[in-house]
């Protein structure tokens, strides 16, 4: 009997009696990172890696009830085995590996190969059956290193203070806007926003080695904001503050912006293709490497993928979840839940 | 190369004209004087011979990448571009190549008449030499089009700047027969190359759009109204023992037109005349679908000259016994004009008449004639204008009747290409038929940003199937298309074809079952004939 079922409440391990990321209030909901499409409000228990315990009881609320566990310990849970290891996402993100007399699962949530200098690091795990995201599963996703595409946020925002422009970075609170201070620290002074410096208070106290940033007040002139690098959620995009700074340019991080219409529709000034989610290349290496015979393909160029696995020899299946549909910008792309549901069609 | 694809991204990252141009400068000011001509050339729309096909290009990344085919197509879905989708597919260079712009198009020029194996070689090591934005370039050289929003006006703002000469002598100088291979960039701008050269049209003069009452253009008496005519607008030059008929696209199509040749015998040399080419039978203009038959052909049959007889109707003198007639005022350029043509004495080279009226009210009654004589409405010249290189404000002004209007239902929907590559905004409206729906028209234009992405999310609910891009939707949002004539179609399943076709409005009032019927659109197509 398979491990895991694709129930409408979300990924459910019946011999465990427990689901994975559960988009429905369950009674014990094992967590792999804090996005919002990941991780809800109103299960009885939470389980999820040590760094993302103060993370989703700061966005979602107090009172949770969670246990939390270290990358490479293990609970079990009526008999299953449940061990979180890296999936160098974001901050605390894991992938649940479950075992059950003798077989083993994979639940990967969102990944990333590259190591981000602040994630722990991809760890690939051997296992039976893998669940993969498919963000960006389509060969013209490829990522050139971090460090070239720093490099060039770097000459941009040092050009942009030459030229009397306020460099605005649209990073999302979570993740990418704690990447984007630690590689960018020593550049220029970095100034966020509050919801990114709340978020980064409660990462700092869970003991993570984040370079200071400045939370954006009143106080603060323009002018000393011209000479920084200011880091603001997609929500203040477009909104008066913005357009107070002084000569404000935008630049946009996301592995969207690897195509030019992506980086054209948004209409940004910058485009950096920099994203917490594998490239092709990245979800193929990281499948071959867990040497699953069954892969289930879940969010994003969904059902493109799965037939490129199945015609390299691995047998994959497209299922249907509420996975990259909210919180995470990368998935926010209109593309993307078109692809999504257009998906869910083809299924149905 | 790297630094035209450093301007290429500069042109794509802003939407401010000031940017661009500033940028435009830079470049001018930095790069290579070869490369600067071809730039031009490039934006001017004057792309170098393909010498491989895009089809060729395709097959080629299919083969060295080992991408299915279909992946292949999938990802050109969602790139919207076939040079992107190629750039992007292929693995990082292993080399480098710091060739100027003009030394891949010198190179590629020089693949012409080689064999297949030589130009894959050739092209495979270039993709292999360059970075991807580089790539990009590389591949659009070969097989599109550059449309990076440079208009021709801006390209010519920047070139001014730069050299501090006249924008309307650069256009002039651009725009005429120049060799990209040839030319100097110094002698290009200097228009060194346009006194040589007996071809050159003067650019043209356009009006725009009257958006008030023509009350407030005040006395009538002062203005000039003619027959506005849906043809092709061109211009007729005629010097030292040559003739030459440009389009407004800036296209030489004096071999398509035979019926206008013998006015190489009858126009005197130093003579420029700006007119519109239509189907002209018995001195009156036929429907624009007439003139479409004679369009873009290579050759033609004695059936089509009869069927679709040429003509050209002159609107206006530009160049008079070798002189630039354009600082004329319109009345005196008029009455050298009328001489001309009486001399000419022809059925098919017609003055294009004024239409007279005493009040602004007597002619809006002459204006609602329009459609008997196959014109699109009225053009107002102002008697003592001058003829302007491009658009200017407040000199001339376009009064066109209104279109006519069809309610319809959406019934495919298909993804756009560029900047709208992602969102399905091309869509295919159909009317009823009895019970059945029958298509009509496409249209991709005329809603906005915010109204797209409701009728994308509309789309991704309701679409029923899925052919490749194409989704065939419930038949339920109902649009009001604009259009500006309909003909007879036998290529069309309703029977008829639809001239420019439009989104005017979304009718968020109306449902599906009060749309136009096929009836409605025959009766129009009767009416017109």
């Amino acid at each position: 009997m398979a491990l895991i079922k694709f129930t409408k409440r979300g990924i459910y391990c019946k011999q465990g009696d427990f689901y994975v990321d559960p988009w429905w209030p369950v009674d014990y909901a094992v967590t792999t990172h804090g996005h919002a499409d990941h991780v809800r409000f109103g299960n009885k228990n939470y389980l999820c890696h040590s760094l993302t315990k103060p993370i989703i009881k700061s966005r979602i609320s107090p009172d949770l009830n969670v246990q939390s566990l270290p990358y490479g310990e293990s609970i079990t849970r009526n008999g299953v085995k449940i061990t979180f290891f890296p999936a160098g996402h974001i901050i605390g993100s894991a992938q649940v590996r479950l075992e059950y007399k003798g077989e083993i699962c994979v639940i990967s949530g969102d990944y990333k190969i590259e190591d981000d200098g602040i994630s722990t690091p991809f760890e690939p795990i051997k296992c039976h059956s893998f669940v993969s995201e498919s963000t960006f599963g389509l060969p013209i996703y490829k990522w050139q290193a971090q460090n070239v595409v720093f490099s060039n946020i770097q000459n941009w925002v040092q050009n942009n203070i030459a030229h009397k422009k306020t460099s605005v970075l649209i990073a999302y609170s979570l993740g990418k806007a704690q990447r984007l201070i630690k590689n960018l620290h020593g550049v220029a002074p970095i100034y966020v926003h509050n919801s990114i410096a709340n978020l980064n208070e409660v990462i700092f106290k869970a003991g993570v080695a984040l370079p200071l940033s400045e939370r954006i007040t009143p106080e603060i002139s323009k002018d000393q904001l011209q000479n920084g690098i200011v880091i603001v959620p997609p929500a203040m995009r477009d909104s008066r503050w913005m357009k107070s700074l002084h000569h404000p340019v935008t630049g946009i991080c996301s592995g969207w912006m690897q195509v030019r219409a992506h980086r054209r529709w948004q209409s940004a000034d910058a485009g950096f293709a920099l994203s917490d989610h594998a490239d092709f290349p990245g979800l193929l290496q990281a499948i071959r490497q867990t040497e699953a015979e069954k892969v289930y393909v879940t969010h994003g160029f969904t059902s493109a993928f799965a037939r490129y696995l199945n015609q390299i020899g691995t047998r994959a299946e497209v299922v249907s979840t509420h996975f990259g549909q909210e919180d995470d910008e990368e998935n926010k792309v209109d593309l993307n839940k078109a692809e999504q549901s257009s998906a869910k069609k083809e299924e149905a | 190369m790297r630094r035209f694809a450093q301007l290429i991204q500069e042109l794509e990252l802003s939407n401010k004209t000031n940017d661009k141009i500033a940028a435009l400068v830079q470049y001018f000011t930095e790069a290579n004087d070869k490369d600067k001509v071809w730039v031009i050339a490039l934006f001017t729309g004057k792309k170098p011979k393909r010498p491989i096909k895009s089809a060729l290009l395709k097959y080629w990344a299919i083969e060295i990448t080992q991408t299915p085919e279909w992946l292949f197509t999938e990802s050109y879905t969602n790139v919207g571009d076939l040079s992107e989708t190629i750039a992007l597919l292929l693995p990082p260079a292993q080399q480098q190549a710091d060739l100027h712009l003009h030394q891949w198009i010198e190179d590629l020029h020089g693949l012409e008449g080689k064999d297949d194996d030589t130009k894959k070689a050739f092209i495979l090591n270039a993709w292999n030499s360059l970075e991807t934005n580089e790539r990009f370039i590389f591949n659009k050289l070969i097989s599109g089009n550059f449309r990076i929003g440079v208009s021709a006006k801006m390209l010519v703002n920047a070139l001014a700047k730069f050299s501090d000469l006249d924008s309307a002598q650069i256009t002039h100088s651009i725009m005429g027969k120049w060799n990209p291979y040839e030319i100097t960039f110094h002698d290009l701008i200097a228009g060194e190359h346009v006194n040589t050269d007996s071809s050159w049209p003067y650019p043209f003069c356009l009006a725009y759009a009257l958006d008030t009452e023509p009350e407030n253009l005040g006395d009538i008496n002062l203005w000039q109204a003619e027959w506005k005519w849906d043809g092709i607008r061109g211009q007729i030059v005629k010097r030292n023992g040559e003739l030459f008929i440009w389009s407004r696209g800036e296209e030489l199509v004096t071999e398509q037109f035979p019926e206008l040749h013998f006015l190489l015998d009858s126009l005197p040399d130093g003579t420029v005349l700006d007119g519109e080419i239509l189907a002209v039978k018995d001195g009156a203009v036929l429907p624009f679908s007439t003139l479409q038959q004679r369009l873009n052909r290579k050759t033609i049959t004695k059936k089509e000259l009869e069927n679709a007889p040429i003509g050209f109707f002159v609107y206006d003198l530009l160049e008079h016994e070798g002189d630039d007639f354009r600082q004329e005022i319109l009345a005196s350029r008029r009455k050298a004009l009328q001489q001309i043509i009486n001399n000419i004495n022809s059925g098919q080279v017609l003055l294009s008449p004024v239409v007279e009226a005493s009040s602004w009210d007597e002619l809006a009654q002459e204006r609602a004639r329009s459609r008997e004589l196959n014109s699109e409405g009225l053009m107002l010249k102002k008697l003592d204008s001058l003829y302007h290189s491009g658009r200017k404000r407040g000199d001339w002004w376009k009064w066109k009747v209104n279109p006519y209007t069809v309610d319809a239902v959406m019934i495919y929907a298909q993804k756009g290409s560029g900047r709208r590559a992602n969102f399905f905004t091309d869509y295919t409206f159909a009317v009823r038929d009895g019970e059945k729906l029958v298509t009509i028209a496409k249209a991709y234009s005329g809603l906005t940003d915010q109204e797209i992405k409701e009728v994308n999310s509309f789309v991704n609910r309701n679409a029923v199937e899925k052919f490749g891009p194409v989704r065939t939707v419930k038949p339920e949002l109902v649009f009001e298309i604009a259009f500006e004539g309909i003909a007879e179609s036998k290529r069309h399943k309703a029977g008829l074809a639809l001239r420019f076709p439009r989104i005017l409005r979304w009718r968020k009032d109306k449902n599906a079952s009060e749309i136009n019927t096929l009836q409605d659109l025959q009766q129009l197509l009767q009416s017109t004939l």
